[in-house]
């Protein structure tokens, strides 16, 4: 608790405190009961969380986010490889199924296909035209475009892999890229925008060019350059996102940056900071310990919807064909087929909508619970 | 002022010599036979690349020359041709970059135009209602359709317009720019654009309204909650003329500040929707060139970006002192 005091020493200087909450108590004539047992005290923190929770999109927002951390993360946990004894024929025999008899990320439905191809040839023999109609029946090997089943919940795509698993996987990918992003993102922006804000001088000027430059350059285009960078270096497909993720950080901590820069810019002027002068404490413990605490509550409500935008900018990487490619399965990847495929995207719905219907939910879901947040920390709401 | 607008113009130049840098190196990290190999892969494809282009990029930016000082010549090189306006020959077209880029940039900047100003239209009058019925119900349906708005990916939101309303109902045409399997002059023509221009800036339009609707929220709840509002009710105006006179003309400053930092989205070209419905804009046309490793296209394209970004904000700053008298410039 200690550290939520530091955390949010301005907000409450700023509400006259003490924060008090009626509490019902018996209409009793006893005046003598002191003030403090008819009022209750409530830390900040306490404070945050109810206004938090009494938003209702914010619940709905963590319902979204937390629900779709359980099926990205909990849900392959379900498919994992297992061994059970199974009597056989009177003998107790070792059985190995892997994916728990599920389908896996980047495994083919194999069970075929029939498929059918009709063709049609016209002939004129004396004046008169026959029409021969010709059906061929393929037996193919990968049961593809299979629609939604007992055995493939929401179908099979069109190579053959079950595509309500690949969701899930999918999920991983974005969620944990998103908040590799912001983690670093944070950890750039803290960084640069505190050492920024408290110097000030010509390390605020240098810091500011930068972050001025890298705000005008072009985002998706730098990314696409970027990406063909990693073509011509032959990275392996599966870290290919994370470097490209990586990438992105290094241009956008920017926006972080200037939001601590100025709260720091303000903050350096009030009375706590010339007492911690006074007390002699080293720079680095004056910004990380009582400059920094006291950005926390914007810097949550930036990480918390800058979440939302990173996995925006995954998917469409992935979508673009730059980010996570097949065979391994993305959100966006998972869409990508109907950019070329005209016939999926409007006779084969369950390819590609609900990739996008779990990029929208989980957006939205950070969305609202940033927004909730920005309310919650806000000591200027009153409601 | 005239001293504040030189310090930008100054600033201004810095940042754009930064940005090109950047974008130089990136270029420059390309193995040379991974740039050959993808001119060759353009060759195959049909346009020819004369010898002439391929020696003129090399010569340009200085490309095979790996020390430090054949680095900096090349970038030297390449600096002194964009200050002639000269951005080399693309491979894929076979013609001045520059020209490429003024070429498409119309069609781009006509569905980015029409959609900012449906955009305006659409989202001002609902940050407004969305302001003056703070907590209602009707301020919740609004927030929570913007934000829907918002947290679609365009790529997806597209697509399933163009299912539904081009594929599905056949109301209109699912992609391109004019329907080429007929010969069209005049209102016809111009009506076939329309047509095929409805469904993208629908989806531009949608995606984008979240951003301005709760701007102006913002700023209006700011507004009303000042000493003037109160001074006006307390006259006993209508609150009709409270809200539409008093208030929302101070909302404007931030709404008419923003517009100058449209710049870059009118002229940039919207990348991913003019991928999905084919349209012949800038966007379509860099991503294409991007995938087909047309390097003197690409860095053409991210500095004609980097340069409208650099007018949008500097614009921005100018238009804030203009049309709010209280900044002063220093």
């Amino acid at each position: 608790m200690e550290e939520n005091k530091t955390l949010f020493a301005e907000q409450t200087e700023e509400l006259d405190l003490p924060v008090t909450e009626e509490v019902e108590t018996p209409a009793v004539e006893d005046t003598e009961v002191p003030l403090d047992r008819n009022v209750k005290l409530m830390s900040p923190t306490r404070m945050v969380v109810r206004r938090f929770f009494r938003s209702r999109l914010s619940i709905i927002g963590l319902i979204m986010v937390v629900g779709l951390f359980l099926f990205s993360f909990v849900g392959p946990l379900f498919l994992a490889e297992s061994m059970h004894t199974e009597v056989i024929d009177g003998v107790e025999t070792e059985v190995y199924t892997p994916n728990n008899g599920k389908w896996g990320e980047i495994e083919l439905d194999e069970s075929g296909k029939v498929d059918y191809a009709t063709s049609e040839y016209t002939y004129e023999v004396d004046g008169v035209t026959y029409t021969v109609r010709q059906t061929t029946e393929n037996q193919l090997k990968d049961n593809f475009l299979s629609p939604p089943s007992k055995d493939h919940i929401l179908g099979t795509d069109n190579e053959g892999y079950d595509i309500f698993v690949r969701l899930m996987y999918g999920g991983r990918i974005s969620l944990i890229v998103s908040f590799i992003a912001v983690f670093l993102i944070t950890i750039l922006g803290v960084l640069l925008g505190g050492l920024a804000g408290y110097f000030g001088g010509w390390v605020d000027d240098l810091i500011m060019r930068i972050s001025d430059i890298l705000m005008c350059l072009p985002g998706i285009p730098i990314l696409l350059i970027l990406s063909t960078l990693l073509d011509a270096s032959g990275i392996d497909a599966k870290y290919r996102i994370y470097l490209l993720m990586i990438y992105l950080t290094l241009i956008s901590w920017t926006g972080t940056a200037r939001l601590v820069r100025g709260q720091i810019l303000s903050l350096r002027e009030q009375e706590f900071m010339v007492a911690a002068e006074a007390m002699g404490y080293s720079t680095g413990r004056k910004i990380f310990k009582h400059l920094v605490p006291n950005v926390m509550p914007q810097l949550i409500v930036q990480m918390t919807l800058s979440l939302g935008s990173m996995i925006l900018y995954e998917s469409t990487l992935s979508y673009l064909n730059l980010g996570v490619k097949a065979p391994y399965a993305a959100w966006g990847t998972m869409i990508n087929i109907i950019s070329t495929n005209q016939d999926i995207l409007q006779n084969h719905l369950y390819v590609w909508v609900p990739a996008g219907v779990c990029i929208v939910i989980a957006v939205l879901g950070f969305n609202f619970v940033g927004d909730g947040l920005r309310d919650a920390l806000d000591p200027k709401a009153r409601r | 002022m005239f001293k504040y607008i030189v310090k930008r113009l100054a600033l201004a130049v810095v940042i754009l010599l930064g940005v090109s840098m950047i974008i130089y190196f990136l270029i420059r990290l390309m193995p040379v036979d991974f740039i050959q190999s993808k001119i060759d892969a353009i060759s195959r494809g049909g346009a020819t690349v004369s010898d002439e282009t391929v020696k003129a990029m090399y010569e340009m930016y200085g490309l095979g020359d790996n020390t430090f000082s054949g680095i900096l010549k090349g970038y030297f090189n390449w600096l002194g041709a964009l200050c002639r306006f000269d951005l080399g020959t693309s491979f894929v077209h076979q013609a001045p970059v520059a020209d490429i880029i003024v070429e498409h940039m119309g069609i781009s900047f006509a569905i980015a135009f029409i959609a900012t100003v449906f955009e305006f239209l659409i989202a001002i009058p609902l940050g407004i209602t969305a302001a003056t019925h703070q907590y209602s119900l009707r301020d919740y349906i609004v927030t929570v359709l913007v934000m829907i708005g918002i947290s679609l990916p365009s790529f997806f939101f597209g697509n399933m317009l163009k299912d539904l309303l081009a594929l599905k109902l056949g109301w209109l045409p699912p992609s391109g720019l004019v329907d080429a399997t007929v010969m069209q002059s005049g209102m016809e023509l111009l009506l076939d654009y329309v047509r095929h221009m409805v469904i993208p800036i629908l989806t531009i339009v949608i995606l984008s309204i979240g951003a301005r609707m709760r701007m102006t929220r913002t700023n209006m709840l700011e507004v009303l909650n000042s000493d003037y509002i109160r001074t006006a009710r307390a006259k006993g105006l209508k609150e009709r003329v409270v809200i539409n006179k008093h208030a929302f003309r101070n909302t404007l400053i931030p709404l008419v500040t923003s517009m100058a930092g449209l710049l870059p989205t009118l002229f940039s070209g919207a990348i991913i929707t003019e991928q999905v419905f084919a349209l012949p804009g800038i966007g379509n046309v860099a991503l294409d060139a991007m995938n087909r490793g047309d390097i003197p296209f690409i860095m053409g394209y991210n500095m004609f970006l980097a340069l409208l970004s650099v007018l949008g904000v500097l614009l921005a700053d100018l238009m804030y002192a203009v049309v709010d008298p209280r900044v002063k410039l220093e």
